[in-house]
């Protein structure tokens, strides 16, 4: 008999699907079907019964080979690494429990080090943008009964967030929208025709790196100011027409990606969509909210910031936490040379960084904890192979709308491999008596 | 477990009617004892110092998601604000909201030890409680919000209260909750759409119920099920000039009904900070206090309590499940503003607030709050708070202290205003005299509130058989004290004991204590129809699966302590 | 007024926080107390004496107290932050934070700044002979009382986010600029003498900002209202008056209006 188990929760995007259903061999051991997830999620799962994961941690060898080691020798060496450096940079974070990042969080305090998480190369900037000027936000599910207007600014859900649009935004019949998407008007902002491009009533497709103008005038349009007869490619006639469209609505809601969050202008873009989404309140019910990525990227910010007040590129080198992207975020910090040894969790900076910045990980003591092999594992001294969580083990994640939701285990690790809490932990343990402290 | 005699200190104990006696205070095993009870314990000599039962926290935003945005969006609130590592203590920082550790810390140096977080949105839940966590030393509790749920509308429409309660006791089991929290009944569900209730007979959209039958129906439920503290209420209209009108309306609620419970707890309705809801005049230049008429209406109706909200005159953060007044505030100071509102439950905004003594308005909100804690006849029913962030952070209590305690020091507040006579003029707070003793004082932070919560047998006093949670404060009160002598004595306990363990040791924290959550597990009798439309709603219009509602667990709740509460007919 | 000369003798591995460089600090004591100062690279505080040979007492107070850093100083963070008097000069180029938070006094670096020169500024003076980079004269994070007072004078270019949130003082660039002049500008004056790109003035509220080379792409919250004629850094001249942005909220004064404005030399 197999068995099915059920409100899995996928761990992959920032939309963190709840309503997976697993079905597994009869002895519990293998992933036979996914039920429910989207293509990427899927294979997600069943990427995990890979046959050719490293079960051993991997040390670098002189020769650039790697020897495998005993997690103990893989628990001293990066123990030794984070105690002795002048300031060390823990990276990663977003792909695992916020019981992990917090253990992280803890090691790092207690080396003076800094800490940051994947915002640092995708949503740091709506980070700083929310700093200055707020956050009108809600839930999903805010969306989905009240939403009569959605807007997506520089993203594609279609590809990155497949599920988002079924689940929380244009198709789904909610309390007050039961005629599902006949009751909603989408628009999508976009240099490209994307799949989601093709869905939408009102495309703009506005010049690359011209979106901060864009934002700008819909805000002036909304005031009924004078605009120039196009701003960013579009002209003004659809920019009055689009503030129109924006207002009439009962309930909105712009979701923004990395289109806009690293494109030139960066936290700017946000500040100003924010400040259009604020100023849309005086007429009527509007929100806003970032596609965030990895699935618990916004929780390692929770984290950090209960913990330490700041959501992402904390600096605690001095036994207290400071914050200023631009001097205390990762790629400035590798790039600057400002830190002398690397440590990777739970996520792929080899494959995502620029490569001056890779190029300097390889050149510091590093370590790289991860289910698989990634470029980030091949650039570093030592490579920890983990459980993966979600899938191997449970542990609390953070919706990209802040929702927490206590991620499911579903079957076990191989054998002999440890979870991220129990690498931590017992690194943790290690640099307390390396420390001397209780 | 070490046993303590804390000897000769001056102790003020509403519970045990001891104004300055001097007493001993003996610990063994957690708990308090009588001296005769402990054979051979440390002594603290506390001779010449002020000895009381562990504070209590009835009202502060300190756990969850509004503070956790409050944090995040607030870089430059921890700027020149932090204090690094040191032995048996984390990093902290911030100001007007801190770092969950530093919330810890900085309660037990005021020589608090339960702390109660104000309002949970349920589907954060897990959220307040990875901070509740994460913040050392405190025992505490979150109250979950209940005031604008889709659940509690429409079975209060229906006057459905078996329906409530079992709603309510499988809510409290299903977020760990402590208490029934309603922020601005019905307007926060009308700030879905962007609208508000301002006054108690204005319905809900589409709900159609009025602010008015929820805070019957709730005290209501709360009262069926003899839950341990009464209904928490933030009422309509806050902020506004001219509300008192509308807290008065709000109070009428209580009007008659009396409290059925089996913790000692004889009230049924808590207004919270209501120095935001005694405003009188009809628009800003006209503002005054009205404090006089809702302190006198609170002294005559015994089934109420209160706590005050005191102005602190600070640079701060404001949150409150209030949505639409967050929103109406960031209109007013053009602040940066955070909103989040949470499907089918409740809604939250987030925006600084600088509360500058050359500014008329919050002169006379200072004086407000005051007003309102001296005019008050029972101290056991009239609690200090700031609704820490909103009018000032809780880390002000000894210099509230300093001003209820001496009329020298309001006075010389009153002068530095910048609109002294407008302030004056506005308000009563000048022909005001009365000093409060530190009698008044345990009661309003520790017996009182200990009682309203439904918590005397473990906090409050200093009887044998509740918790050993003792705080000792280097002040002999049969001295006389200049007003920064008091502040200053009431900012850092010499000691402190949580549940028995030395906690602070001569004003140096020492441990990080052993702390509960508390929460309440209700039994009511099966319930199909709550069921049902619990099952129904979470397929229809919630984003998580009702298999992924509940909190438990040792991540989220690593030392539970649950008061059980049987509700069965 | 006394001088401490900081020779750079030793260079570190990673960065040097250097706040405890400031004429404050020095002033009152003597050179041998100076080199005791700490300075901290990563988690390891050290002494200023391990990087630097010290030269001269301070002054009896910071108003007559002079630094002079020879040598290396582009690892040096934080030199002159929160000084509220004195002098400080620096031979070369310098690193992150020069004078951020600085109420009062100079400070004139010969070569270039890195990011975040006089970030949160309230008073004093800042002089550079080279190149700024970006966040010259802006808020700190999430604060919205950015540069409040004070002068910022570059000879080079500067970066992107020049006076974000600027409320006052002045800030001068000779040369060019990157993307973002003065937004969210809410009083104060910035002069381009070289050339901007983008997004100048965008978000603004009041305040001044003066453009007298080219400007590639204007916001389109801006409104030309009229041609004049004025003296502005020493340059007099015909200038197109803007106003804006539009998009955002502006305060009344009796009865008018008030923007930002944006002057570009015609
Ligand atoms: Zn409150």
């Amino acid at each position: 008999m197999t068995k099915t188990v059920t409100d899995v929760i996928c761990p992959f995007c920032g939309t963190l699907c709840d309503d997976i259903e697993v079905v597994l061999s009869d002895d519990g051991k293998k992933i036979l079907e996914v039920v429910n997830a989207c293509a990427i999620g899927a294979q997600k799962f069943h990427h995990a019964m890979a046959e050719d994961r490293p079960k051993k941690p991997r040390m670098k060898q002189p020769d650039g080979t790697y020897k495998e080691v005993s997690y103990d020798e893989a628990v001293e060496y990066t123990a030794q690494m984070l105690a002795n450096a002048k300031k060390p940079l823990l990276y990663g974070w977003s792909s695992t429990s916020c019981e992990a990042d917090s253990i992280g969080n803890e090691i790092t305090e207690l080396c003076g080090g800094c800490v940051d998480n994947t915002a640092a190369v995708c949503h740091g900037t709506t980070l700083i943008a929310l700093q200055d000027v707020g956050v009108p936000s809600c839930t999903l599910g805010e969306v989905r009964n009240r939403a009569d207007r959605i807007i997506y600014w520089g993203c594609n859900p279609a590809h990155a967030h497949p599920r988002h649009m079924s689940r929380y935004s244009i198709f789904p019949r909610g309390f007050f929208t039961g005629k599902g998407s006949q009751s909603r008007k989408v628009i999508v902002v976009d240099p490209r025709v994307t799949d989601t491009a093709k869905l939408a009533d009102y495309h703009y497709q506005v010049e690359q790196g011209r979106d901060y103008e864009l934002l700008q005038a819909f805000r002036t349009a909304l005031k009924g100011e004078w605009l120039p007869d196009t701003v960013a490619g579009i002209p003004k006639e659809k920019i009055y027409e689009g503030a129109e469209v924006m207002k009439s609505g009962r309930f909105g809601i712009i979701f923004f990606g990395m289109g806009v969050t690293q494109s030139l202008s960066k936290n700017h873009n946000i500040d100003a969509a924010i400040c259009l989404t604020k100023e849309l309140n005086t007429y009527t019910k509007f929100t806003i909210m970032p596609m965030r990525g990895h699935y618990n990227v916004t929780g390692h910010g929770e984290v950090l910031g209960w913990q330490y007040g700041f959501p992402y590129s904390v600096d605690i080198s001095r036994g207290y936490a400071r914050y200023n992207p631009g001097d205390t975020s990762t790629i400035d910090l590798l790039l600057r040379g400002e830190v002398d040894a690397f440590f990777s969790i739970a996520t792929d900076p080899g494959a995502h960084f620029p490569i001056d910045a890779v190029r300097r990980i390889s050149e510091l003591p590093s370590v790289a904890v991860d289910p698989f092999i990634t470029p980030t594992t091949e650039v570093s001294k030592l490579h920890v192979p983990v459980a993966f969580v979600g899938i191997e083990v449970g542990g609390n994640a953070y919706r990209m709308d802040n929702v927490p939701i206590d991620c499911r285990k579903v079957i076990d690790p191989p054998e002999g491999v440890l979870t991220d809490e129990q690498f931590l932990e017992r690194v943790l343990k290690r640099i307390r008596e390396l420390k001397g402290v209780k | 477990m070490t046993e303590y005699l804390i000897k000769n200190g001056f102790v003020f104990d509403p519970v045990l009617k001891l104004k300055g006696e001097k007493a001993d205070v003996a610990i063994r095993d957690g708990k308090i004892v009588e001296t005769t009870e402990v054979k051979k314990p440390k002594v603290i000599d506390a001779s010449g110092m002020t000895v009381m039962a562990g504070g209590v926290e009835i009202h502060a935003h300190i756990a969850g998601p509004k503070v956790n945005s409050g944090r995040i969006f607030r870089p430059e609130d921890k700027l020149f604000n932090t204090v690094p590592v040191k032995k048996n203590m984390r990093a902290q920082g911030g100001f007007s909201i801190p770092t969950t550790y530093k919330t810890g810390y900085a309660y037990a140096q005021l020589g608090y030890t339960t702390a109660m977080e104000a309002a949970m949105p349920p589907l954060f839940a897990r959220h307040v409680h990875e901070e509740m966590r994460d913040t050392p030393i405190l025992d505490e509790g979150a109250y979950p919000v209940f005031g604008n749920n889709w659940f509690v509308l429409e079975y209060i429409k229906n006057r459905e209260v078996e329906n409530t309660a079992a709603y309510i006791a499988w809510l409290l089991r299903a977020t760990k909750g402590y208490a029934v929290k309603s922020v601005n009944p019905g307007g926060t569900e009308a700030w879905g759409w962007g609208l508000n209730c301002l006054q108690v007979n204005d319905p809900v959209p589409y709900f159609d119920v009025t602010p008015d039958e929820i805070t019957r129906g709730l005290i209501e439920a709360n009262e069926y099920l003899g839950l341990p503290h009464s209904l928490h209420i933030h009422g309509n209209n806050l902020g506004n000039p001219g509300n008192y009108t509308t807290t008065l309306d709000t109070l009428k609620a209580a009007s008659g009904q009396k409290a059925k419970n089996k913790f000692g707890r004889e009230t049924i309705l808590h207004h919270t900070h209501v120095q935001f809801h005694s405003y009188g005049g009809d628009k800003w230049a006209n503002f005054e206090s009205k404090a006089r008429e809702i302190i006198d209406y609170i002294n005559k109706h015994k089934n109420i309590t209160a706590d005050v909200g005191f102005v602190t005159l600070d640079e701060t953060t404001t949150m409150t499940a209030d949505g639409p007044f967050e929103y109406h505030l960031s209109q007013l100071n053009h602040l940066k503003w955070v909103n989040a509102d949470v499907e089918l439950e409740t809604a939250a905004g987030v925006v600084p607030y600088v509360y500058s003594p050359d500014i008329f308005v919050c002169g006379v909100q200072w004086a407000i709050g005051l007003e309102i804690a001296l005019l008050a006849k029972d101290p056991m029913r009239v609690f200090i708070s700031t609704d820490h962030p909103n009018a000032g952070p809780f880390t002000r209590y000894p210099r509230i202290l300093k001003w209820l305690m001496s009329a020298k020091a309001r006075e010389e507040q009153i002068k530095a205003f910048k609109q002294s006579d407008k302030v004056v003029n506005s308000s009563e707070i000048a022909g005001i005299d009365r000093e409060l003793d530190l009698y008044e004082v345990a009661a309003m932070t520790r017996a009182g509130p200990a009682k309203c919560l439904g918590l005397s047998h473990l906090y409050g006093s200093l009887k044998p058989g509740v918790d050993g949670d003792v705080a000792v404060y280097d002040f002999n009160p049969e001295k006389e004290h200049t007003p920064d002598q008091i502040e200053k004595a009431f900012s850092s306990v010499k000691y402190l004991f949580k549940r028995g363990e030395k906690i602070i040791d001569n004003h140096e924290i020492v441990s990080h204590g052993n702390k509960r959550t508390l929460w309440v597990d209700v039994k009511v009798n099966e319930n199909l129809q709550v069921m049902r439309d619990i099952q129904e709603k979470f397929m229809k219009y919630y984003t998580v699966t009702l298999g992924n509602y509940e909190v438990h667990g040792r991540h989220f709740i690593p030392n539970p302590f649950a008061l059980e509460v049987d509700a069965t007919r | 007024m006394s001088t401490v000369t900081l020779v750079a003798k030793a260079k570190p591995q990673l960065f040097l926080e250097m706040e405890s460089v400031t004429p404050d600090a020095f002033a009152g004591k003597k050179a041998s107390d100076i080199a005791e100062l700490p300075v901290y690279e990563g988690n390891t505080t050290l002494r200023l004496a391990d990087f630097f040979e010290v030269r001269g007492d301070g002054g009896t107070t910071a108003a007559d107290t002079k630094i002079v850093i020879k040598g290396d100083a582009t690892r040096l963070k934080y030199v002159g932050m929160r000084m509220t008097a004195g002098e400080i000069e620096v031979e070369g180029s310098i690193d992150q934070y020069v004078g951020a938070w600085m109420e009062g006094g100079r400070i004139h670096v010969h070569g270039n700044t890195d990011a975040f020169t006089g970030v949160g500024m309230k008073g004093g003076e800042i002089l550079i002979d080279g190149n700024a980079g970006n966040y010259l004269g802006a808020a700190y994070r999430g604060d919205w009382r950015g540069m409040q007072g004070g002068r910022i004078h570059v000879k080079g270019n500067a970066g992107s986010d020049i006076g974000y949130y600027m409320n006052g003082g002045t800030i001068v660039v000779e040369g060019d600029v990157d993307v973002h002049v003065g937004s969210h500008m809410d009083g104060g004056r910035i002069v381009i003498k070289g050339n901007a790109k983008s997004k100048v003035g965008g978000q603004m509220v009041t305040g001044e900002i003066f453009i007298l080379g080219t400007l590639e792409v204007m916001m389109p919250g801006f409104i030309y209202r009229k041609d004049v004629d004025i003296e502005v850094e020493g340059v007099n001249g015909k200038f197109a008056l803007f106003e804006g942005d539009t998009a955002e909220r502006h305060p009344k004064k009796k009865g008018q209006t008030v923007y930002g404005r944006l002057y570009l030399k015609v």
